[in-house]
């Protein structure tokens, strides 16, 4: 690790500014978090037009700050109310609500609040170490090389993924064909465009993302309701004991570790990460009948996992351009609102965004244990905000940031479109997470193919001559393989029906 | 032989339409070949295989239903909010309508009305107060705060 980029990366976290962009998203990602009907994704795509306004740096920031802080939300929730804001605070609930009926609720709050910060700090230390030399290994890649690594981001994807196999491989095929409509880089060709102008520019990713992900999720809650259990108890009595500190340091060293590497692989890595975790405490555990039952190692572990793995998720998206899911997704749709394509060129070309952002994480991490902890009472409060307010409000936002990029109101209608589209597809059992991840990689695995194509004369066994290519896609092939084949796919359906 | 699930039709049935939309829209760009790839190439070959996904999907549920096994469930159940829907997507068309020619004031003003009477035991006075407040709300922080350069009101040209 070169120290004088660390310290970069921290000059770059303090400044006035950055803090306060930090603390903004960290603030913004707690309430959305603890919120249940409004999600991280919908709230990112929310604010990508409006950042278009800010330095990249601060806007990265704030952004990164807002999916760690809805984790640190959803786990609130998950333990006071059973309510997991986030799929991977889920199995937090499991052993957490247990407690806080018991009357532990700070205590596990308490073990949540350290364990995320634990892991968050070590998974920091993993992406500072690990991505820059995964950048330089990635810089050598050709066109071929790119095209079968976005082939097998998009197949890892959904392996990882629950629900019909088929109908996630379609969705993404959907989304790279979205992805292609507006003008033909090549030749500058409107394709599918139908002669409507407004369309040449292609169509707009955060209208896909805020269609899909913000106002089809308002469609779904307004025909079942959103019910708002009650809170158990009071929280008092933050403090561990010596104990307490014994029993949970084991599992949210191992959840950490389990999280960082997790994290990293494409699709629900953070979900499975918080899964498997649990299942792995209960299974060392010498008491394993204490689990589901109020264990705290049942919070400490799932707790560190899923935050590491939150962190580390960020190393393909810095190091290849690579979205490991819909959040990353939109970052992506970050870096180009401001001007930056993402890929392995980042961490070289703008050091002061890659260790800055870095930087800010840890320094965000820690503001979280501040916010959280005291001010859980506050975070609370916020379930009292009546959906039949919230929602109005969401469409508001949604459709000022769209229309303010561009001033076009094609992207206006498009948020209807998209909305439409999603309510359907997801009512009839297809998530639309691939298809996002299509949407954002579709012209880079274009372009690359094209490109492949070109260099090899028309042979399109390049793709399977080139080593490095050819282990991609037999790895592709063969999570493709494992998802579809019948046993596992049963084991996959069990780890997935749990975590719901 | 049990019951199709016919939400796998459906969605098979989605898929497919696009599939063959987006490939028979493809045919009339330039394919060119493997080498010099025109626009059509790309798209017409995905097209094809997303309809290829579609029959898949609908074929997986005909097998499904002929060997008896049960229907997979989409993830909602209950009746489509027809009304409510209508609202919020009213609301979302009529802001695009309204905010270029009218400005920002009275197009939120409309669409966060309708949201807002779209929502559960929300009457239209109610519905009216949310309007106001949000309205407010968003132009102090879009405009006032964020400085964003947008026409509050008809700009009279």
């Amino acid at each position: 690790m070169d120290w004088s980029n660390v310290a970069l990366g921290i000059q770059t976290a303090l400044t006035p500014t950055n803090l306060l962009f930090c603390f903004i998203g960290c603030v913004l990602g707690t309430a959305i978090g603890v919120l249940p009907g409004i999600g991280p994704t919908a709230t990112i795509a929310l604010l990508l037009p409006i950042t278009f306004n800010f330095e990249p740096v601060s806007s990265i920031i704030m952004l990164a700050g807002i999916y760690y802080g809805a984790q640190y939300g959803g786990s609130t929730t998950a333990i006071l109310l059973n309510l997991p804001g986030e799929t991977s605070a889920a199995v937090t609930a499991i052993d957490g609500y247990q407690m806080a009926r018991l009357g532990q609720a700070g205590k596990a709050l308490a073990t949540a609040a350290i364990g995320s910060f634990f892991a968050g700090t070590v998974a920091t230390v993993v992406l500072a170490a690990f991505a820059p030399p995964l950048a330089d290994a990635a810089l050598k890649f050709g066109p071929s090389e790119y095209f079968s690594l976005v082939v097998l981001g998009l197949v890892a994807s959904i392996a990882l993924a629950s629900g019909s196999m088929w109908k996630a491989l379609a969705m993404i095929v959907l989304g790279l064909l979205l992805g292609m409509v507006g003008q033909d880089v090549e030749t500058g060709l409107p394709r599918f465009a139908f002669g409507a102008r407004e369309l040449y520019g292609g169509l707009n990713f955060v209208s896909l993302a805020v269609g899909m992900f913000g106002v089809a999720e308002i469609l779904r809650n307004l025909q079942t309701g959103i019910h708002r259990p009650s809170m158990v108890g009071e929280v008092k009595d933050l403090r561990l004991n010596r104990q307490d500190l014994r029993q949970i340091a084991g599992p949210i060293g191992r959840g950490t570790l389990l999280g960082s590497a997790l994290g990293i692989l494409p699709g629900g890595g953070h979900v499975l990460a918080s899964f498997t975790a649990y299942s792995m405490e209960k299974r060392l555990s010498k008491h394993p009948e204490r689990f589901g039952k109020g264990a705290i190692e049942g919070v400490a572990a799932p707790e560190s996992a899923n935050n590491a793995a939150a962190q580390t998720s960020f190393i393909p998206l810095l190091t290849l351009g690579l979205p490991a899911h819909p959040v990353m997704a939109l970052l992506i749709g970050a870096f180009i609102i401001q001007g930056i394509t993402p890929g392995p060129n980042v961490i070289s070309d703008e050091p002061v965004l890659f260790w800055g952002l870095i930087a800010s994480m840890w320094v965000g991490n820690l503001m979280l244990v501040l916010l959280n902890l005291p001010l859980i009472g506050v975070w609370v409060k916020l379930l009292s905000i009546p959906y039949r307010i919230l929602f109005p409000a969401i469409i508001a936002f949604s459709t000022i940031g769209c229309y303010s990029l561009g001033l076009n109101t094609y992207h206006v209608f498009a948020i209807a479109f998209f909305a439409v589209l999603g309510y359907v597809l997801i009512r009839l059992g297809c998530e639309p997470a691939p298809l996002l991840l299509g949407f954002v990689l579709g012209p880079l695995l274009e372009e690359n193919f094209r490109r492949a194509m070109t260099i090899s004369k028309g042979d399109a066994t390049v793709l399977l001559t080139r080593p490095i290519s050819l282990t991609m896609l037999i790895i592709a092939a063969l999570l493709l393989f494992a998802a579809v084949a019948p046993s596992i796919r049963k084991k996959r359906e069990v780890v997935f029906a749990e975590d719901e | 032989m049990s019951r199709l699930s016919r939400d796998d039709l459906l969605a098979g049935g989605i898929f497919l339409a696009f599939g063959l939309a987006f490939a028979l829209t493809s045919a009339t760009y330039d394919i060119g070949s493997l080498l010099r790839m025109g626009p059509g190439y790309f798209p017409m070959v995905l097209g094809i295989i997303l309809s290829a996904f579609g029959v898949a999907i609908i074929l997986t549920a005909v097998l499904k239903a002929v060997r008896g096994h049960p229907a997979t469930a989409g993830l909602d159940e209950g009746g489509i909010p027809w009304v409510r829907g209508a609202l919020v997507l009213a609301a979302i068309m009529l802001f695009g309508f309204m905010v270029a020619p009218l400005g920002l004031v009275p197009a939120l003003l409309v669409a966060t009305f309708l949201a807002a009477l779209a929502g559960h035991g929300t009457s239209p006075l109610g519905a009216a107060v949310i309007s106001v407040g949000l309205t407010v709300l968003c132009i102090v922080i879009f405009v006032v705060i964020l400085q964003l350069k947008l026409p509050l009101f008809p700009t009279g040209g």
